[in-house]
């Protein structure tokens, strides 16, 4: 069966493949050439502006970028303690958010009533306001037993808020596994929690990794709103650093601080997609 | 025990639509133990509606289906507890990518049938064995061939032991040379006994293995028989054109 008029006569020769003429390494000399152009005349641009000098000295003064970058290294330290405690909250919240949302059926209508407002909501709010509110607001009201310790407020205030985008995200795991998983399980005796916990969630969360740690550099970046509650983490070192030296070039030093963290990870994110996209392109099902 | 067995299978008067499409118009049929009873037809006719109502994946708007004489389309039933008992395989494997094929076979008997996994494994390797899937226990499924693919979907629905086995066209996915070691498996599973309800285009693995031919027209059983019956004198004018139309698409792809 097999072969037979489908298959390639052995007589014709495969068509040479064109645009491949180009010796290697002549595209990284032109992108090299190009950017070097680019940024040469930016920076000329700039540097030769009117306003410069006076902007090198506010934001650019390396003197006070050494003496303050140590003092918002250290604390950073806060920063992580406060993504890290918060990813791990986020990650299991949203989860529990997104299998509400994909709960089937009328007798679950509140369940997902539930969590499409809560995630409209959350995710239709400005951070910086939720963090405010919340995180100011209920310390406030003095509830008998309920703690007023802002950095614990503060954390809850970001997994609330990260929780409505992560929650989507899982659920575009959850909607791209095939129908059809679900009913092998269902169909081998496996009740619908079993299969959602055994088959459906385990290839939905893989399959969205990369946008979970997408997120996850998002939320690195929110973890500065906890200093608007007075906790002193990176930015709020910065800023009390700023009022010390008359200086703008803290912020640059906590700007280098954040990048030096978020733009590894952001690599390691595109890599993982091209690894991904590969894997799907090699026929995996 | 001396009582006469209820049939491993009875279904009455069974309806289904998909809107406004109705595709099983008044099903009955009864398959008794260790019966093979085949289901063949046009694409469309209804087989696999069938199967996967028998199997209540799919909810059924009229009629009533029993299992060892066990009704499970009465509203109480416990749903999870009647699949336990009829094993389907679907055309498309649905095998779990994320799972070694010992635990595609083993997930189901440890999570849903309580087996201890130590048992469960050991009986899994049993039926690996059997069906020379052994040295593949450790593999994912994007691993193998289709054909071993749909052997290890076979066996992960043996693994729980059910009183019946449903299979929706098994070998429709599969490159031609790979159909034969799928049948081989489901002629071994005939002879020892198991009850099957098959829908296939596999018109001469059909008159082979089964006890019973029923084509199905339009979302009915137009007619049943013995295959040499079905095969070489059917009754109904379109049985005959279904048959023609195969014999002649065989010759074109002979």
């Amino acid at each position: 069966m097999s072969g037979g008029a489908g298959s390639l006569d052995p007589n014709v020769a495969p068509v040479p493949r064109t645009r491949r003429g180009r010796p290697r390494g002549t595209g990284i000399l032109i992108a090299a050439l190009s950017t070097l152009v680019v940024v040469g005349v930016l920076g000329y641009l700039i540097v030769n502006s009117a306003g410069w000098p006076v902007l090198q000295s506010n934001f650019f003064d390396a003197a006070t970028f050494f003496d303050t970058l140590p003092k918002i290294v250290k604390a950073f330290a806060l920063n992580v303690q406060i993504f890290l405690v918060t990813e791990v909250m986020v990650l299991v919240f949203a989860l529990v958010l997104a299998v509400m949302r994909s709960l089937p059926g009328p007798a679950f209508f509140p369940a997902r009533f539930f969590a499409i407002a809560y995630i409209d909501v959350f995710r239709g709010l400005p951070s910086v306001m939720v963090v405010y509110l919340l995180a100011l607001g209920i310390p406030a009201l003095q509830l008998p037993g309920v703690t007023d310790d802002v950095f614990f407020w503060g954390i809850v205030t970001l997994t609330l808020i990260w929780s409505a985008y992560v929650a989507e995200v899982y659920r575009s795991g959850i909607e791209s596994v095939h129908a059809s998983q679900d009913a092998a399980a269902r169909s081998l005796g496996l009740s619908r929690a079993q299969s959602l916990r055994y088959v459906v969630l385990p290839q939905a969360v893989r399959r969205v990794i990369p946008a979970l740690l997408n997120d996850f550099i998002g939320l690195q970046k929110d973890s500065a709103l906890v200093g608007f509650l007075g906790p002193i983490e990176a930015f709020k070192r910065a800023q009390i650093e700023t009022d010390a030296t008359f200086s703008f070039t803290p912020y640059i030093a906590a700007a280098v601080v954040f990048l030096a963290i978020t733009i590894p990870l952001t690599r390691y994110v595109d890599w993982l997609i091209a690894r991904n996209r590969r894997q799907r392109m090699a026929g995996a099902t | 025990m001396s009582q006469p067995a209820p049939p491993a299978l009875q279904i009455q008067g069974l309806r289904k639509s998909f809107g406004k499409l109705e595709v099983l118009r008044g099903i009955d049929l009864s398959v008794a133990e260790h019966e093979v009873v085949c289901l063949i037809g046009a694409s469309g006719s209804g087989k696999s509606t069938l199967l996967r109502c028998i199997n209540l994946i799919e909810p059924i708007d009229a009629g009533r289906i029993a299992v060892e004489g066990e009704e499970i389309t009465s509203p109480g039933v416990k749903v999870d507890r009647i699949r336990r008992h009829i094993g389907i395989v679907y055309q498309s494997f649905n095998l779990f990518p994320h799972m070694k094929v010992i635990d595609n076979v083993t997930l189901a008997p440890r999570k849903a049938g309580k087996v201890p996994k130590a048992q469960a494994e050991a009986q899994a390797m049993e039926l690996l064995t059997r069906f020379g899937l052994a040295d593949k226990r450790n593999e994912f499924p994007d691993r193998l061939s289709g054909g071993q693919q749909q052997r290890v979907a076979i066996v992960r629905a043996l693994a729980m032991k059910p009183d019946i086995l449903l299979l929706d066209e098994v070998t429709s996915a599969l490159d031609p040379e790979l159909v034969a070691e799928v049948l081989d498996v489901v002629r071994e599973l005939a002879a020892a006994g198991m009850t099957m309800v098959i829908a296939t285009h596999e018109m001469g693995f059909a008159r082979d293995i089964a006890n019973r031919i029923c084509f199905l027209d339009a979302g009915r059983i137009l007619e049943e028989g013995p295959p040499d019956q079905i095969f070489s004198a059917p009754r109904e004018e379109r049985t005959r054109q279904f048959l023609d139309r195969v014999i002649r698409a065989g010759r074109l792809s002979a």
